[in-house]
């Protein structure tokens, strides 16, 4: 079992992150358990989403405490919300980066970081990092093949024609990124 | 087929499949999305039932006992305060008879304000006289729906069932789960066809007065009735597993039980959570095992008895408090179990306190140790008044 656990603010996709990438391990018969933590949250107040997964049904329950994996959607979170304080040891994290972030140094990890928002500007025209940060995923963990994203991708915003190919886009900007 | 998909729009796919004909609820948080997509499959010609909109939760309870009356299957759901300020009209539901379909996201109840999961909302209307019972996963809400319309509808039982699911954990969780076909609910599940309802060609009343000459008697015949779901919830499983080839509908789930010295007894979610813990110990050599509470009303006594007979410890996990007394399930076992066995009671996983494994393996801990009727799990010192601290 592996378990990942997302740093966003609200508003940001991190639900959507889980759900996504939940979908596109379902795609390669793992099973999933995505769940968001709520505070009494509005717009903008840190959040996070998690994702276990594994070959067989998930029952554990509880919160994730410490992952394998943590996705950072926004980085200005870092600090306060201790993001890399409990990554395992050989544990690998995504981040989006701004300018004038700062990652702490852990020698034990692995970090793949990119401009995902920016990325997303130029490509979406809006700085949702998240399908960028999913495809950035796949690269850097190899727990997901690009295409099972993209399918979920597809699937996701299958109402949405408008959106659909500026983030299968960004999937596939995000894993070359990286 | 199978769909990596949220609870709540699994439980709400689940309830489109029993076709019911009135769906009216108000929203509250963590029950919402579940009456958003009943909404919108209305709204999208998907789902042919009559959606009314209340409100408040009183209204909403009424709406369906009027509608089940008048011989339609009829649907709500509801969380907490809004449970609460229902109940009033749940006793009238089962008081009359009418199998309406209820879903609670298990939720908090307040002061002070708390959105997050625990089992008290459920449990403090144990007494209404509803059928209820408790999915452990997304899989088993969306089994216990379909099935639960069975049991109730039964001729014999005419009872309205509560399906409780814990709130957030399983209703904003996502996990791989079966949504049967149409055609498979529709095998499994016959039309509503009410052995009374209001028909003005055959007018009758319900929930006149009843005076202490028969008052007695209507209450004699719903426990008579609940005994008998005993027997009806696991004929329904059977007639379930047949179909949808699952046997996910029953009274209890014994886990690893057969030999073990310690069992630990729980509903809900946290199950899952203590299987898994279950595993690891038994993988150190352990005798451990879990029993798992489906259904709560009617409480199988008889089966639960057996189920912990050969035990030495067994642990009661409770996410509510009867306060002045001990944790529900608590009290319900430790009553029908012999004194030589030890018996503790844990209240745990309070306004959504999150039940971690190494809170289970706590309570496995002082379960093998010691005997409390009612200890708190994972206080924190810091916040109690100096004397309520416990070390």
């Amino acid at each position: 079992m592996k378990e990942i656990k997302i740093f966003a603010r609200a508003g940001q996709g991190a639900i959507t992150t889980a759900a996504i990438l939940g979908e596109a391990l379902f795609h390669e018969n793992k099973f999933s358990y995505a769940f968001p933590h709520f505070g009494a949250a509005r717009m903008g107040a840190p959040m996070n989403a998690f994702l276990r997964f594994d070959q067989k049904p998930i029952r554990l329950r509880s919160q994730i405490y410490n992952p394998d994996y943590i996705i950072i959607i926004d980085p200005t979170l870092i600090e306060s919300e201790k993001c890399f304080d409990n990554l395992k040891n050989q544990g690998k994290a995504v981040v989006a980066l701004r300018e004038n972030t700062k990652i702490p140094s852990r020698d034990d990890i692995t970090i793949s970081s990119l401009p995902a928002e920016q990325i997303a500007l130029d490509i979406i025209g809006k700085p949702f990092a998240n399908t960028i940060l999913l495809g950035a995923f796949a690269k850097a963990t190899g727990e997901v093949k690009l295409d099972s994203i993209t399918k979920a991708v597809g699937e996701r915003f299958k109402n949405k024609p408008e959106i659909l190919e500026k983030n299968i886009e960004a999937v596939k900007k995000g894993y070359s990124s990286v | 087929m199978r769909r990596f998909i949220e609870g709540s729009h699994a439980m709400a796919e689940a309830t489109k499949l029993c076709r019911p004909e009135v769906i009216a609820a108000y929203p509250i948080t963590p029950q919402t999305h579940i009456v958003e997509h009943l909404s919108q499959f209305i709204a999208d010609g998907n789902l042919n039932a009559k959606s009314i909109n209340v409100e408040s939760e009183h209204s909403a309870a009424s709406c369906v006992l009027g509608s089940q009356a008048a011989g339609s299957r009829s649907f709500t759901c509801t969380s907490s305060q809004g449970l609460i300020l229902m109940s009033e009209v749940l006793f009238c539901i089962a008081g009359m008879r009418l199998p309406v379909m209820l879903i609670c996201a298990n939720r908090a109840v307040s002061a002070p304000i708390n959105i997050w999961n625990d089992q008290q909302d459920s449990i403090a209307i144990r007494d209404a006289g509803l059928i209820q019972i408790y999915a452990e996963n997304i899989q088993e809400a969306v089994d216990l729906i379909i099935a639960g319309h069975k049991i109730g509808e039964n001729p014999k039982v005419m009872l309205p069932v509560m399906v409780c699911v814990d709130g957030f954990i399983l209703t904003h969780g996502m996990e791989v789960v079966d949504i049967p076909s149409q055609d498979k609910v529709d095998n499994f599940l016959p039309p509503y066809n009410p052995p009374y309802k209001l028909d003005i060609n055959n007018p009758m009343s319900f929930g006149l007065l009843g005076d202490p000459s028969v008052y007695t008697e209507t209450r004699y015949a719903i426990q008579k009735t609940l005994e008998d779901v005993l027997q009806i919830i696991p004929k329904v499983g059977g007639e379930f597993n047949d179909i949808f080839g699952r046997s996910s509908v029953g009274l209890i789930e014994e886990y690893k039980t057969s030999d073990a010295e310690t069992i630990l007894v729980a509903m809900g979610s946290v199950c899952g959570t203590i299987k898994d813990i279950v595993d690891i110990q038994r993988n150190k050599g352990k005798k451990i095992g879990l029993l798992k509470i489906i259904a709560y009303r009617p409480f199988p006594q008889a089966e639960v008895k057996k189920a912990l007979s050969q035990a030495k410890n067994v642990g009661i996990v409770d996410k509510n408090i009867s306060l002045g007394s001990n944790g529900a399930l608590y009290s319900e076992i430790k009553s029908i179990l012999p004194e030589k066995i030890k018996v503790n009671g844990f209240v745990a996983g309070l306004g959504g306190r999150d039940i971690k494994p190494s809170t289970v393996e706590k309570i496995i801990e002082s379960t093998e140790k010691e005997e409390n009727p009612c200890k708190f799990v994972d206080l924190n010192e810091e916040l109690l008044w100096k004397e309520f601290k416990t070390v």
